[in-house]
């Protein structure tokens, strides 16, 4: 196991020429000449009978900010503990740079992890906490020393090291647990609900801040999170889990663009999902969905042929619903209902548009103008409408 | 409750009274003149004088405090692995039954303890003395320490320990570097507690001392069934000031570490 003890420093990027023509986009996922850093193969984990998670398979990239989303109990924490060593594999294996790692304990392991509840040890200065795992690797003790000042001022703690834990802020002990974290230089830097404990504001801003750390240190980041727009704003990729399974993994605008089902749709921001039967293909492989008696298919353009008869779902994005008092001249899908509520946001207001049918609408619309000027009020007749390219047609 | 009531001074006098008249009177009695102990005489030290002469005395003083710290030391390292096991070993195979049987020596009346390792003494042919007393002290003091220790490790954030593994140290680097000084307060308390335990353990003592090792509470007791002398009063007040200096001086050490702490957490939030 001693090639697990020295951590190496992480591989040299793909030189410029490999790289694919066009702007330079950061994704290895696509390149089948990439080697992944980690790879699950098949990985179950029970606990008793409950099946954490069930028979996964990923491949995630060196210099990859990874997030896991899901709801609490979808298995995301379960498999970053068995990254870190702290769970074992009921069946299946787990590689770090091609090297099975299930059977090499959490020390060996050339991965850190920044605890949610941030772990640190209280009776240690926040210098010492961040040269607490230099210390255990035999480096030199002047090394330490300026490793340790390095890591400070990567954090913007330098005033700081001499603090112990209890002594500050909350945002601060984020910081410190980040830094003694990162000492070590590792392969793969674990974060669980990094930001969890923050306040919303300080989370935004400790949001870029984790960004600019991670580019700057070129570490591979995974990172456990049930906030969706948390794993949106940091994420290379997203994988949504749900029941220990991958439901999704892609990057986040296709995520939330094109998500391939109902539970990912709908677990990623706000959605107005309708139900109905598809027909009649058009010859540019647009369908009609049929949704209620009477009332007008919606037009849409399914990611896969879907057949005729088929069971489905639309999906849009309120903030692709247009909404206007005005009957709107040639468009695709349009609607016609009343306002029932509207959730003023500030920046934006979405209105609840209740159709005939019974079905309600979300319409995103931002407020450009002041507010003794808006346009729609509670019990307002309205249109909406949206172009056939605007949704999605889901089958799963 | 800050108002002056009748009722709240009968109350706290009668209370103080019940626990403090007793020995209020030992020490007193401790400065008298005559060698009667109910008669008051005159103020003297002389017994203290006398106390320091009686080489019976000193020898089973010393006996006590050798048991004492080599007792509570092995509970305190015993109780503290017992702890530790139980609270962080996981659902191993028995475990409720283990630590079900950690806790019964609590309860067992003294003179069962007692009797139980005069038994085994005697059946393993071990010569009774201070040995046999630091045996048997451990034995019953232990629990008490595994209580204290696991009842702070129960509180402990896992994820403190799991931290110090995940930076590269082994289980028991872990344990020596991270979680022993966190609990340690609990640590120190439990070997305390094991140590006073031990101080005046009088039934299991006698079970298991020697002709040649004689603790204190074992010797004031067969000496006061000869007449209660002076002497022994002089002797009880001493322990009393050991005791009391003791407790005070521990609880100003906490209480200075308490402002401290407060202090420099002021300072961190006016930075």
């Amino acid at each position: 196991m001693s090639e697990f003890e020295a951590h190496a420093p992480v591989e040299a990027p793909p030189s410029e020429d490999t790289a694919p023509i066009g702007p330079p986009a950061f994704a290895p996922w696509n390149d089948p000449d990439q080697k992944p850093l980690i790879q699950f193969r098949n990985v179950t984990k029970r606990f008793g009978d409950f099946t954490a998670i069930d028979k996964l398979t990923i491949d995630i990239y060196a210099k990859e900010f990874f997030a896991l989303l899901g709801p609490s109990g979808c298995g995301k924490t379960t498999l970053m503990r068995m990254l870190a060593g702290f769970e074992t594999p009921t069946e299946g294996d787990i590689l770090l740079d091609g090297k099975n790692i299930v059977p090499v304990p959490p020390n060996k392991r050339p991965v850190n992890m920044m605890f949610q509840s941030y772990a640190l040890f209280p009776h240690l200065t926040v210098a010492q906490n961040i040269a607490f795992g230099l210390e255990r690797s035999n480096m030199p003790k002047d090394k330490v020393a300026a490793r340790v000042d390095e890591m400070l001022k990567l954090v913007q703690l330098q005033k700081f090291g001499g603090r112990k834990p209890h002594q500050i802020s909350g945002g601060q002990r984020q910081r410190v647990a980040l830094a003694r974290s990162l000492a070590k230089a590792p392969k793969l830097l674990l974060l669980d609900e990094p930001l969890g404990a923050l306040d919303k504001k300080l989370r935004g801003e400790t949001q870029f801040e984790l960004m600019e750390i991670q580019e700057k240190t070129g570490t591979t980041f995974v990172i456990v999170t049930h906030d969706q727009e948390e794993a949106m704003t940091v994420a290379s990729r997203i994988a949504v889990m749900d029941h220990g399974r991958m439901v999704q993994v892609d990057t986040p605008d296709r995520i939330y663009e094109l998500p391939n089902s109902v539970y990912v749709a709908d677990f990623i921001g706000d959605v107005n999902l309708i139900e109905g039967n598809a027909a009649s293909h058009h010859k540019d492989g647009k369908v009609e969905i049929h949704w209620a008696e009477g009332a007008p298919p919606i037009v849409g353009t399914p990611m896969v042929p879907v057949a005729n008869g088929t069971r489905c779902t639309f999906g849009i994005r309120p903030e692709k619903v247009h909404i206007t008092k005005k009957l709107p001249e040639g468009k695709a899908n349009i609607v016609r209902g009343k306002i029932v509520d509207i959730a003023y946001l500030g920046n934006i207001s979405t209105y609840h548009v209740a159709l005939p049918t019974g079905e309600i609408i979300k319409a995103q619309a931002s407020n450009n103008r002041r507010i003794e000027r808006r346009r729609f009020t509670w019990d307002d007749e309205v249109w909406l409408w949206w172009s056939e390219t605007a949704g999605v047609v889901l089958t799963g | 409750m800050k108002r002056f009531t009748w009722f709240n001074a009968v109350s706290l006098t009668l209370g103080f009274a019940f626990l403090y008249i007793p020995m209020l009177i030992l020490i007193i009695f401790s400065f008298n003149e005559s060698k009667l102990v109910t008669v008051w005489a005159g103020f003297s030290t002389k017994w203290y004088g006398e106390l320091l002469q009686n080489e019976a005395f000193l020898d089973a003083a010393w006996v006590t405090i050798k048991v004492a710290v080599l007792s509570s030391t092995a509970a305190t390292v015993l109780g503290t692995m017992a702890a530790y096991v139980i609270v962080r070993g996981g659902r191993f195979y028995g475990r409720t039954l283990f630590s079900g049987m950690i806790y019964a020596p609590l309860v067992m009346p003294e003179v069962i303890t007692g009797l139980s390792l005069l038994l085994l003494f005697i059946a393993i042919g071990l010569d009774r003395g201070v040995f046999t007393i630091v045996l048997a002290h451990t034995t019953f003091s232990m629990c008490y320490v595994s209580v204290v220790v696991s009842s702070r490790l129960v509180s402990f954030d896992r994820s403190v320990e799991e931290a110090a593994l995940d930076l590269g140290c082994t289980p028991f680097e872990a344990f020596r570097l991270v979680t022993l000084p966190i609990i340690f307060p609990a640590v120190l308390s439990g070997w305390l507690l094991a140590f006073t335990l031990s101080l005046d353990d009088l039934v299991i003592a006698s079970f298991t001392a020697g002709p040649s090792s004689t603790t204190l509470p074992i010797k004031i007791f067969s000496s006061v069934r000869l007449g209660v002398s002076p002497e022994i009063n002089a002797l009880s007040t001493i322990m009393i000031a050991i005791v009391a200096v003791g407790v005070i001086s521990a609880s100003l050490v906490s209480k200075r570490a308490i402002a401290r702490q407060a202090k420099e957490t002021q300072e961190a939030v006016r930075a």
